[in-house]
């Protein structure tokens, strides 16, 4: 009997663990979806113009028949190209793209039927170093897919890509560190309770986060450093070669990025699913736990909304970057600031323990 | 079998499937990104063994941006199937020997150790990254220390080397 309820937690905890990553890659593909759409809008907004309306009220269908027509293009793959890697390299960009949604904390956890359910598909105690893994590993997906088109455009793009990405990972890193001796902790969802305690992270860390916000529009390849793609120099960078849904799966990649990226600095800088200015446990008490846990993932989704927002907004306003400027930047600017922010913050934390 | 033994057996399986393919392949640029699965499978073996930190530093280090830097010399030089020398009877016959008498002596060094199956279960919680700071921080930190001015001085002969080039060039 003992082994039969054991196998039955097991069955339904595997089955919630499913669902709950089924739901987030569900959403992070729509989200990505009415982001292209958010683009065009935005983009017509600023430029004083009336952006996609045909398809649909409002245009709203738009993503779907750009999607449909991604589809329906013919597959064509270079006949000197590397046929592996080249199907591989677009896959690549996608997977680890949705990977770090594993490790942010979508909400608190809500009760179904008696179970408490954990908004979170995992919470290992290294999440924000599972972040920086995944990362890391983004790099693959552009270098292979530049370098298996046997193109010149691609392959220079690819290294141009790999070497922004990696650049501006260690600035990145550096500016967490300052936040991860405050938090004491790796662990995302560690990390928001604390915020929900006492304030946001960005009350504390204004410059690590200007820093960290830098380097996420590097390490997703957004203007003002989309170099990788830098059309005037590269034609078309390093997806050149790609047609059809392989295409649509690295323009794709872009867009899940910014929505995980978006997620990511919420939670590290602005608590996360934190309603600001409540206090959630008095609030639970006369709503009632799940309506809270609701709550907070809308809160969470506002924030990620308004980054999204600062992505397409910096996009139109801001131009691109000259590469040597965008490598004096990386590498002579951001680093020896967050090394600086670092020093400081360890500065602080003595002073105050002392 | 337990889950994790399961485990164990796929990412021993495919570590050594993997590390075979980056020596048989032609093309160098597979041979790196079959070398990144063996880092991958090596990282997987760290988890089964709860050494996160571990884990999650080989596969940012190692299979990150180790591996990108391979793959970049590799696409730079554009070598190909065609391209690659090929090596004299000599030489690979002592590369065999040394080779075969790396791994006698690797297996001769671990035969008698135990402590292998307890952290192969998935127990003890050194490998977590607050009690590796610990040990880290305390017990070793002179050599600890020591191994980052190793990085330090490797660095500054790095940037050495990368000024005399560009001086030259200036005068």
């Amino acid at each position: 009997m003992i082994t039969m309820d054991l196998m039955a937690i097991d069955l339904a905890y595997g089955l919630e663990k499913l669902l709950l990553i089924g739901g987030i890659i569900t959403v992070s593909l729509i989200v990505a979806m009415y982001t292209t759409y958010a683009e065009r809008k935005v983009a017509a907004w600023m430029q004083d113009r009336r952006g996609p309306n045909r398809a649909g009220p409002f245009g709203l269908l738009q993503p779907v028949a750009d999607g449909l027509k991604l589809f329906f293009k013919e597959e064509i793959i270079p006949l000197t190209s590397n046929k592996t890697l080249f199907v591989l390299g677009p896959a690549l960009a996608m997977v680890t793209a949705m990977l770090t949604s594993a490790v942010i904390p979508w909400g608190s956890s809500i009760n179904i039927f008696g179970r408490d359910v954990s908004l979170q598909i995992a919470d290992v105690n290294i999440g924000i170093l599972y972040v920086f893994g995944v990362v890391s590993m983004g790099v693959y997906g552009i270098m292979i897919g530049g370098w298996s088109s046997n193109n010149k455009f691609s392959l220079i793009a690819a290294v141009r890509g790999a070497s922004q990405i990696i650049s501006y990972e260690l600035a990145m890193g550096l500016s967490l560190i300052a936040l991860l001796m405050m938090t004491g902790s790796l662990s995302l969802k560690t990390i928001v309770q604390q915020q929900m305690e006492g304030g946001w992270n960005i009350i504390y860390q204004p410059l690590g986060f200007l820093i960290f916000l830098i380097c996420v529009f590097a390490e997703c390849n957004r203007t003002p450093f989309d170099l990788p793609e830098a059309e005037n120099e590269l034609n078309f960078g390093y997806h050149q070669e790609y047609s059809s849904m392989k295409l649509g799966l690295y323009l794709f990649s872009e867009y899940v990025n910014m929505f995980i990226s978006s997620a990511v600095v919420s939670t590290l800088f602005f608590g996360g699913y934190d309603i600001p200015f409540v206090d959630e446990a008095a609030l639970s008490l006369s709503l009632g736990a799940n309506t809270v846990a609701l709550l907070g993932f809308g809160a969470l989704f506002a924030k990620i909304l308004f980054f999204l927002f600062l992505f397409i907004w910096v996009r139109w306003t801001i131009p691109r970057f000259r590469y040597d400027q965008l490598m004096d930047l990386g590498w002579k600017k951001l680093i020896p600031l967050a090394l600086a922010n670092m020093l400081i913050t360890a500065l602080v934390i003595l002073w105050l323990n002392k | 079998m337990h889950i994790n033994e399961i485990l164990f057996w796929f990412l021993t399986a495919l570590a050594l499937f993997s590390a075979m393919m980056v020596v048989f392949s032609k093309n160098p640029v597979h041979s790196v990104l079959w070398l990144i699965m063996v880092f991958m499978a090596i990282t997987g073996h760290y988890i089964i063994m709860n050494a996160q930190f571990l884990a999650i530093v080989n596969m940012i280090v190692y299979a990150g941006a180790i591996m990108v830097l391979f793959l970049f010399v590799i696409m730079f030089m554009n070598l190909n199937a065609e391209s690659e020398p090929q090596k004299s009877k000599w030489m690979k016959f002592a590369a065999v020997l040394s080779g075969g008498s790396l791994m006698l002596i690797l297996i001769a060094a671990l035969k008698d150790n135990d402590g292998f199956i307890s952290s192969m279960r998935g127990e003890g919680s050194i490998g977590l990254i607050k009690n590796l700071g610990k040990v880290l921080f305390t017990d070793y930190v002179v050599p600890f220390e020591i191994s980052s001015i190793l990085f330090l001085s490797a660095m500054v002969g790095a940037v050495v080397l990368g000024k005399k080039e560009s001086s030259t060039i200036v005068s």
